[in-house]
């Protein structure tokens, strides 16, 4: 090596002196970096106080255990949003029950089964873009997707009012009779014809008390015996048909039912969990994979002992951010479940629901000012639930974050 | 037997027990390489290497960074398929039996050619489960089974009696020297026969470099050890066989007091006595 001269810059103290940067204006260029910075962090915080404290004024005085209880109704005074918190909490369930364990797995096999092979290195390199894409799409676009794939399911199976594949649901046939008794036939499937009255078919009472049916002449006179008269019917009449809906109860297709709501908010965050499952998993040293691969574990073996357990604290988290985005979730599901008045909890996977940010979508669009405080009321109550998340992450990342080497 | 102290083992010239026995012929082979070549990609790590490493003598793999000789460890208990590109050919037998092939259960392989580490990496779970582990994965054991194996395996590693009493702490909160004889303690639970060792003590001070290199004079008797060491000392007065590795050609191996002594190439040479490298 040639020994070079020290540069002049170094050396040359005069010249060292002209090329300095004035002290001054580098401080000077710092504190207004720092004021720039601290505004609009105050700023965005403030934004955040308004919104809070707009939102509090306007809904506390609507707020109550009888709002929380109760259903919407077309009076504001006693309209509640009962049915719409219930809605959120299955949409929540399921959704959640569903994306976890698919998003869960899928970030494994895209981090710890990494192909060796050239040609299924491009298909991981091309699934990998993909799902990071799909974190960027529109929820609306889900809901068209999820209205196509799980509500009408291309049209393959018929539409939701004729469902090809239905089960737990029962049809009873009910006959008023002029005695104003109630008498049921059960029917074995939807597309039976209306029963007829026949002398001596069996009949029920509501109660599901068994009888043989008393066939009246058209001519005759209505028995006086009440016993008699409580299984007695003319020939004219006729029943109607009603469905009853077990807890159970299942079609194919889904229908505009929660299911599908729960699927479409599924396709939302899966891509939220699978990203998020996918750096928890990054984050676990190599070093312990190897430790655990050297003493001769199976792949799989090193995921279920070491990698996920290490990087459980962080898929939680991330799952509780998922969970914030799908309740917080309107788009999908009014593309799903539209607005609709619905007055009870959702009673199987297939009912029609509402939720949180669909009650408060519809009461915001009404005219009337107190429905606007209802809607703010929803809000206090879906923002105490985001908070509530929030916390329960923050938690989780404190208490379980524990070093990995 | 109890080892001098440290001072004199620095000092001494190569002299191990073993070094008459190391010229013994009638050593059987446990590790055979034949025109083994290695890839990382498009990049050949290792050439041609022909090499015969004898059952229960510790062989030292020396030279400078980036010669292959990490590579060439790796392999043997094929730690290098978990990574992308890697590739071999060649012959690898290990006890006569193919290591290399297709059909090779890399599961059992790595079962029987355990493995420790540069860095210390103990799993973030008590130092009971540390060694447990390796045990429960691949064995059904009833819970004194299971504690006889570890606290052996301790005992084995010279831990037992500093570790005994916290079993059920963490093992992050052992300090380094502990931490990579927990690592061998875990290696030699699951009943190895043949130890690779990546740079054990680079990453430790010099009381826990000794607590491990007399750690692996005893265990010389029990188990193949392969070392790979940039430390000539430390090569010189462990290993029975030294194999001197350059770029990617393994360019000296014999005993180590004749690798040491009397080297046959001047690359050698140059390498230990500090005029290169």
């Amino acid at each position: 090596m040639s020994p070079r001269e020290k540069p002049a810059l170094l050396s040359d103290k005069k010249l060292l002196q002209e090329r300095r940067r004035p002290m001054s204006q580098r401080h000077r260029k710092d504190m207004i970096f720092r004021g720039i910075c601290r505004g609009v962090s105050g700023m965005s915080a403030s934004l955040l106080v308004i919104l809070l404290v707009t939102i509090l004024t306007e809904g506390i005085g609507t707020l109550s255990t009888q709002f929380l209880s109760s259903s919407p109704d077309p009076d504001p005074l006693i309209a509640g949003m009962f049915p719409a918190i219930m809605g959120s909490v299955w949409l929540l369930v399921l959704t959640m029950a569903i994306a976890l364990p698919l998003g869960i797995s899928a970030a494994i096999v895209l981090e710890e089964y990494r192909p060796k092979g050239s040609g299924l290195r491009k298909i991981h390199g091309f699934v990998q873009l993909n799902i990071t894409n799909l974190s960027g799409v529109p929820s609306v676009v889900f809901g068209i997707l999820g209205l196509t794939v799980f509500a009408s399911m291309f049209g393959l199976f018929g539409n939701e009012g004729n469902p090809s594949a239905e089960v737990g649901v029962s049809f009873v046939d009910q006959f008023y009779n002029e005695g104003d008794f109630v008498l049921e036939v059960p029917v074995s499937a939807a597309s039976q014809p209306e029963a007829v009255p026949i002398a001596g078919m069996r009949v029920f009472d509501p109660a599901g008390k068994a009888y043989e049916l008393n066939l009246v002449g058209d001519d005759a006179e209505w028995p006086e015996d009440s016993a008699l008269a409580k299984r007695s019917l003319r020939s004219w009449d006729v029943p109607g048909r009603i469905k009853d809906r077990r807890w159970w109860y299942f079609r194919l297709p889904f229908g505009r039912g929660i299911l599908a709501g729960a699927l479409t908010l599924m396709l939302v965050i899966l891509p939220i969990i699978i990203i998020s499952t996918q750096e928890a998993l990054r984050a676990v040293p190599s070093s312990l994979r190897d430790a655990s691969l050297g003493l001769g574990a199976t792949q799989w073996q090193t995921v279920r002992r070491i990698t996920l357990p290490a990087a459980l604290p962080g898929i939680l988290t991330g799952a509780i951010i998922a969970m914030s985005r799908a309740i917080g979730e309107a788009a999908p599901l009014l593309m799903i479940a539209g607005i609709v008045f619905i007055t009870r909890a959702p009673g199987n996977l297939m009912d029609d629901f509402t939720a949180m940010p669909l009650q408060i979508y519809n009461w915001a669009g009404r005219p009337q000012k107190e429905f606007h405080d209802l809607a703010a009321s929803g809000i206090i109550v879906l923002l105490t639930a985001l908070l509530l998340f929030n916390a329960v992450a923050v938690f989780l990342r404190q208490k379980y974050s524990k070093p990995l080497s | 037997m109890k080892p001098p102290p440290r001072e004199a083992q620095i000092l001494a010239p190569v002299s191990r027990p073993s070094a008459e026995e190391s010229q013994d012929s009638a050593l059987e082979t446990a590790i055979q390489l034949k025109d083994f070549d290695a890839w990382y990609g498009d990049f050949q790590a290792l050439h041609s290497i022909n090499l015969a490493m004898p059952k229960k003598r510790i062989t030292s793999f020396i030279g400078p960074s980036g010669c292959g000789k990490s590579t060439l460890l790796r392999w043997i208990n094929r730690m290098n398929d978990t990574i992308a590109g890697a590739r071999a050919t060649g012959t690898l037998e290990i006890h006569g039996k193919d290591a290399l092939g297709p059909k090779v259960d890399v599961v059992g392989l790595r079962q029987q050619v355990g493995i420790v580490f540069q860095k210390p990496n103990p799993f973030p779970k008590s130092i009971f489960d540390n060694v447990a582990y390796g045990v429960r994965l691949h064995l059904k054991t009833s819970k004194a089974e299971l504690q006889e194996i570890v606290e052996w395996s301790l005992q084995k590693a010279g831990l037992w009696e500093e570790v005994k009493d916290r079993l059920n702490k963490s093992a992050l909160g052992l300090s380094g020297g502990q931490q990579q004889r927990l690592c061998i303690a875990r290696a030699i639970a699951v009943g190895p026969e043949v130890l690779l060792m990546d740079e054990p003590c680079s990453a430790l001070d010099p009381r826990s470099t000794a607590a491990i290199e007399d750690l692996m004079l005893e265990l010389r008797k029990s188990y193949t050890i392969a070392i790979v060491t940039h430390n000539m000392q430390q090569a010189a007065r462990v290993s029975d066989f030294t194999a001197y590795m350059y770029l990617g050609t393994l360019v000296e191996f014999g005993a180590t007091e004749d690798v040491f002594k009397r080297p046959r190439h001047t690359e050698t040479e140059d390498y230990i006595t500090g005029r290169f490298g």
